[in-house]
């Protein structure tokens, strides 16, 4: 090979990755930069430069505060729950008993159903008088709820939808890891006299770290991308007590079609993904223990 | 092959060519999409694609693509990302009070550009009076009444019998209606509500039936000139008092946000003995409530009223102009009056033209069913529904306020000062 295929071959080998990373990932990034500092084209009227106008009213925006709180409430509530009840589930179907196959599957069945098809269950669930919980709870005497009219427990809902949702998949991860564990270590600690409890602290949950991450890294995503629900189930309401950041992007780029606003408060949201993403490459990494 | 062969092979192949291209040409139906949202209970989509089977027979040349594309609000924004992408649909059924949003992004053309004949400008103006308010901007028509509606009172004429009321007589002002919801508001032993008086939904749309207690009230909630909003006058404060009174004061409605969806049901459940609902769920109602019901008009209180809605047929610019001829056709036949009195029947929205009402088939439809004649009997005290610039945007703001009021998280007169704040930030720019 001549030096010069030595020093191409690469770049070519990388072409296409580069081209559908560059085409999908970083020009949209850059463009949407772009976008924010103009106003919305409408019609007749072309855009107009206004720089930094759409992030300073951004700061002004009950809406845009209140996506935020509720983005972080609901990100702070499914990531720790869902990691928890996965690693429960693991756990719990780690063994060769009989029944585990069967309960594997209904652990995993939430995974397998579209989003769309989960928040239209649930809605019903949900539903004052006639829905399951209510019905349930009328059994022992409790009043009906009406879960998603009500500002207080509208965002709760949504999150235990979502824990449900992907706990499941999060098992099959530590499912695998798990299985991966050697059974001598369980051994030495039986010898030693370690507690069940204390070995699962000391010794099962820091071999599980790599996956813990990988697990934490997604939920995290999930709980900024996963919207079908706030869409059917609540519209963002009411008084915007469920709206979340994405759907409040999705709404004001294609229902109000206000496109520069929607631009600006991208970038928010992709800053704040990335800072996230950041952090737990950075801080966490390292405390990962890797084989 | 030899010289004479290939003679003889080109000039087959010309004649071919020139039998078969003219004859192909002609014989391509003009093909046109029409994007149709639903929004109401019953086999919509079934009766579309009759009307549609029924149409393309008699217009040959002429194919129409129906395209079922979710509520209202989704119908628009797959309408206006099509024409934002250059392939607008040739004719679409959106909202009415989208009006001044779709001539700002300059998506739609007025039917003055497509009507040529006398029989064009007849048809045109046929439409009523009450209707055309939220269709025409400067003198133009920018999209034709198609599936309008209003809003109407139903009740439980067997929970009527049952508290010792007439059931065939429904409340007929404010006061009534207080009344008659708190003998019907049933409670069990533990006190927990089995059935509540009145039902108004709340969870899409709530400012259309807040402008018809806003009517009732004598006031007004914005400009038709689509640039101008009173959401914090003192009729408007009252009107929405009145409604969240009915569940914090009064105790005959559910607390919170009620969903639309599950009114209609919660009515036939008994879960509720009196509703609000739209004139859409007319038919709806009609075959599944299992047990007697009347329906009437608002009930009054400084004078009656109720809000129109409902959709209009717009036709897109930026398409070619033969499709755009098929889809004004297809819009012509569509809202004929043997049409608008068939699809009336058949979903329970109100034929929007007067010529529709005297067509035989409608007349049988009601004296058969008299309530079908109770949205009529509404007309003439119907008010425009609220439509401005950014329609989406401000009435999300009319619909955040009415939500924070009725879930007790603002007063209504906390609420609607913020909306009324937003809606001017909004519409500065328009006047």
């Amino acid at each position: 090979m001549t030096r010069m295929q030595n020093s191409v071959t690469p770049w070519l080998l990388l072409l296409p990755a580069i081209v559908l990373l560059a085409t999908f990932t970083h020009v949209p990034a850059v463009m949407t930069l772009i976008d924010s500092l103009f106003t919305t084209p409408r019609g007749a009227r072309p855009p107009r430069f206004i720089g930094a106008e759409n992030y300073m009213s951004m700061l002004s925006d009950p809406v845009f505060l209140a996506a935020l709180k509720n983005n972080a409430i609901y990100a702070l509530g499914t990531v720790p729950l869902s990691i928890a009840l996965s690693l429960l589930m693991a756990v719990i179907v780690n063994s060769s008993l009989r029944g585990t196959t069967l309960l594997r599957m209904s652990f995993f069945l939430p995974t397998v159903l579209p989003m769309i098809a989960v928040a239209n269950i649930w809605l019903f669930f949900y539903t004052p008088g006639y829905g399951l919980f209510d019905q349930v709870l009328g059994l022992f005497g409790f009043q009906a709820h009406n879960w998603l009219g009500n500002q207080d427990t509208v965002l709760g809902s949504l999150m235990a939808l979502a824990v449900w949702k992907e706990a499941g998949f999060f098992m099959i991860f530590y499912l695998a890891a798990l299985q991966q564990l050697s059974p001598t270590l369980r051994e030495a600690a039986d010898l030693e006299g370690a507690g069940r409890w204390y070995f699962f602290r000391r010794v099962t949950f820091p071999l599980l770290m790599p996956t813990t991450l990988f697990v934490m890294i997604n939920a995290v995503i999930n709980s900024f991308r996963l919207i079908d629900h706030v869409i059917v189930m609540t519209r963002g309401g009411p008084d915007n007590a469920s709206t979340l950041l994405l759907y409040y992007v999705y709404n004001t780029a294609f229902r109000f079609w206000n496109t520069s606003y929607a631009a600006a408060l991208t970038m928010v949201v992709l800053v704040i993904l990335a800072s996230i993403a950041f952090l737990q490459f950075g801080i966490l990494d390292r405390k990962v223990h890797y084989k | 092959m030899s010289k004479k062969m290939m003679m003889w092979l080109g000039a087959s192949l010309l004649t071919a060519a020139a039998l078969v291209g003219p004859a192909r040409s002609q014989a391509a139906p003009v093909e046109i999409s029409f994007y149709y949202p639903i929004a109401i209970g019953g086999p919509v989509t079934k009766i579309v694609d009759d009307l549609i089977a029924r149409f393309e027979k008699d217009h040959a040349d002429i194919k129409v693509k129906a395209v079922y594309s979710g509520t209202y609000p989704e119908t628009l924004s797959k309408s206006l990302t099509a024409f934002k992408s250059g392939q607008p649909p040739e004719m679409a059924v959106m909202l009415s009070t989208e009006v001044f949003s779709l001539i700002d992004e300059d998506a739609i053309m007025p039917f003055e550009e497509l009507t040529k004949t006398d029989d064009d400008k007849k048809w045109l103006s046929g439409f009523s009076d009450i209707f055309m308010i939220n269709s025409q901007v400067n003198g133009k028509t920018w999209g034709v009444p198609f599936q309008r509606g209003t809003t109407l009172f139903f009740w439980n004429k067997d929970a009527f019998r049952e508290v010792g009321l007439n059931p065939d007589v429904g409340p007929q002002n404010w006061e009534q209606v207080v009344e008659t919801a708190k003998k019907l508001t049933k409670r069990d032993a533990s006190g927990n509500v089995t059935q509540w008086g009145m039902q108004v939904p709340s969870s899409l749309t709530s400012y259309w039936l807040l402008q018809g207690y806003v009517a009732q009230n004598g006031g007004k909630i914005a400009e038709t000139s689509g640039t101008k909003t009173y959401f914090d006058s003192p009729e408007v404060v009252e009107a929405l008092q009145y409604w969240v009174d009915l569940a914090k004061i009064h105790k005959v409605m559910k607390p919170g946000v009620i969903e639309w969806a599950t009114t209609p049901k919660d009515f036939f459940e008994g879960r509720t003995a009196m509703i609000t609902t739209t004139s859409g769920n007319l038919t709806n109602i009609k075959n599944n409530a299992p047990f007697p019901f009347g329906v009437q008009i608002l009930p009054e209180h400084k004078r009656r009223g109720a809000p129109t809605s409902g959709g209009n047929i717009y036709i897109f610019k930026g398409t070619d102009p033969k499709k755009q001829e098929a889809a004004f056709e297809f819009t012509k036949w569509l809202t004929s009056a043997a049409q608008s009195a068939e699809w009336s029947i058949k979903t329970g929205y109100i034929a929007p033209r007067n010529d529709a009402w005297e067509t035989d088939a409608m007349k049988a439809y009601v004296k058969e069913f008299p309530g079908a004649a109770v949205a009529r009997e509404q007309i003439p005290y119907m008010v425009p529904e609220l439509s401005t610039y950014e329609n989406q945007r401000v009435s999300r703001v009319i619909d955040d306020a009415i939500e924070a009021s009725l879930t007790g998280s603002k007063t209504p007169k906390e609420a609607l000062a913020v909306a009324q704040q937003e809606a001017e930030r909004i519409l500065r720019d328009y006047r």
